[in-house]
């Protein structure tokens, strides 16, 4: 299912006082089977065009096309709950939202809700917390007697649970240490290469864009200024200054060795593995660099 | 060289109806005035908890927290409160003001600052952390990592001597983050505060002065960045990061190359690889 922003603006509390507008005249089209990362410092957006790729918002001008589903400004859409079930969002701190009395009741609610047979939620329940490498015994417990982490993989297992086409994710490691978050991000790889799931992911870390993402677009003031593949977006140091935003960590090193080469590597390293093993190739004898 | 925290054999067990392990167990350390503390440790070990013991929001099952001084008791908390900030993991929790800058002044008002003064303070605070332009904005409507930037202004505007942050930067953007930790380093230089930060951010554990590790409720490694890190099983056993250019180094050590196991900064891998280049 292809997600399409066609000139899409939004304004918080429009027509008071208070008026706040929070995009403009963005353009965006999110293919079905894609991963893509959407960056940009804090305030730039990115939360506020989440909500519209499942019609929690809607724009305040232009169109938002979730498969065959049409959101137009001003037109108040009917049927709203396939959309919803379609694409999954995984909020920021989804640990908030949880409250139910069992782990296994908080994460069945969500398919029950779209009419799922209860056999089949609790099917899925009892799956996704192993998928999400929890114990089986967090089933019976409350949510609120687990760790944060554990409180996080909850929350994501309840919004798999309606097996959304579409997973949206809003910074989903904040807060979760190294471990946590690698284990996170690395399921989520997993879901996207395996079951073929769209991928949205809004992240601060220019690390994970450029590991885990086919495309990449930057948010700056309500706008979508670039929109491109890791390589595309990473070669422009400066526009990413620009934009308040940095090189991931392994282009930032990469730029300085080539700066005290001399000598330019045909393309950008995005992990610390990549850089590692072209660096190791030019510093080995016989390698390139001996020539 | 002046004490402002001392931990002396602290341990901590919520109560709950099963017996549990304490959530900070028979921990030990002093700060001293103007350094800079990183604690890292996996999600659970125990550091929030610390934070607690030390601010009194909490006190010790076991053991004694020492704040300037003076044990921390609930007669003495009131007196240690005022001289210690606190910003915390989710700032959502912390705003009182139906402005920004209501919300900085707020804990100014409450301690009988001029007015004067207080605007002053309130308009450097906000400087400091890049939010001048939002004085008038509703907090509510800010997004998060704008939100932990007022936060982080509301601590230091009351000017402390000890400031605690749980994992205050965790929710900016680079730059956001970037702009937190030239304010952290730039307060250390201009003022003698003292600085205890909980973080998983490597880049801002290897400027700080000294580093704790813990695990389990236990200080599990305690002493410089680079000793600290240097113990690369363990960190990472630990489910912990190493700094980016000390996994690098590690990556290209395995393949052959002779670079230290020392290196722990950007600087100092490129050097190595220098050194090689001229080698060659
Ligand atoms: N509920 C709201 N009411 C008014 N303004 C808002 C609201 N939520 C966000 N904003 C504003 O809209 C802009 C974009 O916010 P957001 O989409 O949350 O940014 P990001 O997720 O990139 O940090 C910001 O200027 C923010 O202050
Ligand atoms: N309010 C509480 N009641 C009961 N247990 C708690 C509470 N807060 C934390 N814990 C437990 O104490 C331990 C340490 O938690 P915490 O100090 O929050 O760790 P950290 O900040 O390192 O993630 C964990 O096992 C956690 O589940
Ligand atoms: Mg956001
Ligand atoms: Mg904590």
């Amino acid at each position: 299912m292809d997600i399409k922003l066609q000139q899409v603006s939004y304004a918080y509390a429009a027509g008071t006082p208070f008026e706040k507008r929070a995009l403009y005249d963005v353009d965006l089209t999110i293919p079905s089977g894609s991963y893509q990362a959407i960056i940009g410092h804090t305030g730039s957006g990115k939360s506020t065009i989440l909500q519209h790729l499942n019609a929690i918002l809607k724009p305040t001008s232009g169109t938002v096309q979730i498969g065959d589903k049409r959101i137009d400004a001003g037109q108040k859409p009917k049927e709203l709950k396939s959309v919803r079930q379609r694409v999954g969002i995984v909020f920021q701190f989804p640990e908030h939202q949880l409250f139910e009395e069992t782990v296994e009741k908080d994460i069945m609610f969500g398919p029950m809700n779209f009419g799922v047979p209860e056999e089949e939620a609790l099917r899925r329940a009892h799956e996704l917390v192993g998928l999400l490498g929890l114990p089986q015994q967090v089933l019976e417990k409350s949510p609120f007697d687990l760790s944060g982490g554990q409180m996080r993989r909850v929350a994501i297992a309840g919004v798999l649970a309606m097996d959304p086409e579409v997973l949206v994710l809003d910074e989903p490691t904040a807060g979760l240490d190294p471990r946590g978050r690698k284990e996170i991000m690395n399921l989520f790889a997993r879901l996207h290469r395996e079951k073929g799931l769209t991928t949205v992911l809004v992240t601060h870390s220019m690390e994970d864009a450029g590991r885990y993402a086919d495309r990449i677009a930057i948010m700056h003031s309500g706008k979508c200024v670039v929109e491109g593949t890791p390589q595309e977006v990473f070669a422009q140091t400066e526009l990413l200054e620009d934009f308040r935003l940095e090189l991931p960590q392994s282009v930032k090193l990469q730029r300085t060795i080539e700066e005290m080469t001399g000598h330019e590597f045909p393309t950008l390293y995005l992990t610390e593995e990549e850089l590692a093993e072209a660096l190791a190739s030019y510093w080995t004898p016989n390698g390139e660099g001996m020539n | 060289m002046t004490t402002v925290v001392r931990l002396q054999d602290v341990s901590f067990t919520y109560p709950s109806e099963e017996p549990i392990k304490p959530a900070v167990s028979h921990v030990s350390y002093s700060v001293n005035q103007g350094e800079w503390i990183a604690i890292v440790g996996h999600n659970g070990s125990g550091k929030s908890t610390m934070a607690k013991l030390i601010n009194g929001l909490l006190f010790p099952s076991e053991g004694s927290v020492e704040l300037f001084g003076h044990r921390l008791t609930e007669e003495t908390l009131w007196e240690s409160r005022s001289q210690l900030g606190m910003v915390f993991q989710n700032p959502d929790n912390q705003f009182v003001g139906a402005t920004v800058q209501d919300d900085v002044a707020f804990a100014l008002e409450n301690n009988g600052i001029p007015y004067e003064d207080m605007v002053q303070r309130v308009h450097s605070a906000l400087q400091q952390v890049q939010m001048s332009e939002f004085v008038n904005q509703e907090p509510h409507h800010l997004s998060g990592g704008q939100k932990q930037r007022v936060a982080i202004a509301g601590a230091i505007a009351m000017q402390p001597k000890l400031l605690i942050l749980d994992e205050a930067t965790s929710m900016l953007d680079p730059q956001g983050r970037r702009e937190v930790i030239q304010t952290l380093q730039t307060l250390r230089e201009t003022s003698d505060v003292t600085v205890l930060s909980i973080t998983h951010d490597l880049e801002e554990a290897m400027l700080a002065d000294r580093v704790i590790v813990m695990n389990g409720g236990e200080k599990f490694l305690e002493g410089s960045p680079q000793d600290v890190f240097a113990n690369r099983e363990q960190i990472t056993g630990l489910g912990l990061d190493l700094p980016f250019a000390a996994n690098v180094a590690a990556l290209l050590r395995a393949r052959g190359l002779d670079v230290p196991s020392t290196i722990m900064s950007e600087q100092e891998l490129v050097d190595a690889l220098w050194t090689l280049n001229s080698n060659k």
